[in-house]
C-alpha cells in the first residue's frame, strides 16, 4: 500500500517475490486471535466475568483484525497498487452504513413489537421447559 | 501483470495496466465485492432480526458436541477444528500460488492437492454438523432449542444458520470444484504452456474469499 509497491521498475517483473515466512506469520497471528476468541467464548460461558455487549464489541474487534489480514496477505491486496485498493476498500464503506441502519431497524422493531404486540411481549417472559428435544410434541416457533 | 510502468511515467496515459493486475485477476476482485455484498446481506438481515428478537439461543448450548465422543460437552471446538482446517487450507492455496509464480509445476500440484483436501475435510465437517443437528430436531421451519433466557425460541435462529452456513457451504463447494479443475490443468500443463500460473492466482483469491466469509459466518453465529 506504501508508494514503494506503486512505482514499479521497468524491470521484468517478478511482481511481488513471494515471501513464505510472512504467510506463515500471518497462518500464526489468525490462529493465535481464533483461539484466543474461543477462550474469552468459553470462559464467559462459564463464569459470565463480563457484560456480553462489551464482549461482542470485542470479537467484532478481533473478526475486522482477521479479516484484514486474510484480505492484505492470503489475497496481496495490502501489496497492489494503491488505486487498485481504493477501488475495493470505498465501496465496501457501504458496509457501515449497511451495519448501522438495519440493526438500528432491527431494534426500533422489538421496541414496537415490545410494546404494542400483547403476545409477543408475554412470549418473551414466559418461560418454558427445557425438552429433551425430540421431534413431534410442540412445533416451536408456530405462531 | 502484462505491463509494468517505469518510474515517474503516468499511469492512465494508456499502453499499460494502470492497476499492475491481469484483467481477469481485476475481475474476479469485482466478483468478490459483489459475493461480499450478498453475504454482507445475508449476515446483516440474520443481525436486524436478531436484533428484533428478545432473545435468542445460546450458540454455547447449540453447538458443544463432537464427533466420537457421544454426548460429551465441549463447547465450540468442533466449530474451532473447522475454522483451522479452513485457515489451513487458505496457506497452502498462498503456498500454491507462490510455487506458480516460481514456475514450479510439481509443488503447485502439490499445494493445489492439500488445498482440496481441507476444502473436502471442511465438507465433511459440515456434513457430520448438520446431521447431527438434524437429529436434534433442527432443520428449516424446525427449531428444538429455547432462548437462552429460557423463553422459547422461534424458527429464525435456525432458519438463519442452516441458509447462510450452507450458501457457504456451497461456496467450499463450489471452490474445491474449481481447484480440482486447477489441479487437472495444471497436470496436463496448460499453464507450463502458457507461461504463467495466473489461473491459480484468481482461484486463490475465490479460495481465500471463502475463508473471509467463514470468519464472519463464525463470529455472527458461534461468538455473538
Amino acid at each position: 500500500m506504501d508508494s514503494a509497491n506503486m512505482t514499479t521498475t521497468g524491470l521484468p517483473q517478478e511482481k511481488s517475490e513471494f515471501n513464505t515466512k510472512a504467510i506463515w506469520r500471518t497462518f500464526w497471528i489468525l490462529l493465535a486471535i481464533t483461539l484466543f476468541e474461543l477462550l474469552i467464548a468459553i470462559i464467559y460461558y462459564e463464569t459470565h466475568f463480563f457484560p456480553k455487549h462489551l464482549l461482542n464489541g470485542v470479537f467484532i474487534i478481533m473478526t475486522l483484525a482477521k479479516a484484514f489480514f486474510i484480505i492484505a496477505e492470503f489475497m496481496h491486496l495490502g501489496h497492489e497498487i494503491r488505486n487498485l485498493v481504493m477501488t475495493i476498500a470505498i465501496p465496501a464503506l457501504l458496509f457501515v452504513w449497511f451495519l448501522i441502519a438495519f440493526t438500528w431497524d432491527g431494534s426500533s422493531y422489538h421496541n414496537l413489537r415490545m410494546r404494542y404486540d400483547r403476545y409477543q411481549f408475554e412470549q418473551s417472559k414466559t418461560k418454558v421447559q427445557k425438552t429433551e428435544h425430540k421431534e413431534e410434541g410442540k412445533k416451536p416457533g408456530v405462531e | 501483470m502484462a505491463h509494468t510502468v517505469p518510474v515517474g511515467q503516468k499511469w492512465w496515459s494508456g499502453g499499460k495496466s494502470p492497476f499492475n493486475v491481469e484483467y481477469g485477476k481485476l475481475m474476479m476482485w469485482y466478483f468478490l465485492m459483489s459475493d461480499a455484498f450478498t453475504f454482507g446481506a445475508f449476515l446483516i438481515s440474520y443481525g436486524s432480526i436478531r436484533f428484533s428478537s428478545s432473545s435468542w439461543p445460546n450458540p454455547n448450548e447449540v453447538f458443544r458436541t463432537f464427533p466420537f465422543i457421544g454426548e460429551m460437552s465441549v463447547p465450540l471446538a468442533f466449530v474451532s477444528l473447522m475454522t483451522f482446517i479452513l485457515i489451513m487450507s487458505s496457506v497452502t492455496m498462498v503456498m500454491a500460488v507462490g510455487a506458480g509464480q516460481a514456475q514450479d509445476r510439481k509443488a503447485v500440484m502439490k499445494w493445489m492437492f492439500l488445498t482440496i483436501l481441507g476444502g473436502l475435510a471442511f465438507l465433511g465437517c459440515q456434513a457430520w454438523e448438520w446431521t447431527h443437528l438434524h437429529a436434534e430436531g433442527a432443520w428449516w421451519g424446525r427449531n428444538p432449542f429455547m432462548n437462552i433466557d429460557g423463553t422459547q425460541s422461534t424458527t429464525n435462529f435456525t432458519n438463519y444458520f442452516f441458509t447462510i452456513t450452507g450458501f457457504h457451504g456451497f461456496h467450499v463447494f463450489s471452490g474445491v470444484i474449481i481447484n480440482t479443475i486447477m489441479l487437472i490443468k495444471t497436470w496436463r500443463g496448460d499453464f507450463e504452456r502458457k507461461g504463467h500460473y495466473l489461473m491459480i492466482e484468481k482461484a486463490g483469491l475465490y479460495w481465500h474469499f471463502v475463508d473471509l466469509v467463514w470468519v464472519f459466518v463464525f463470529t455472527c453465529f458461534y461468538l455473538l
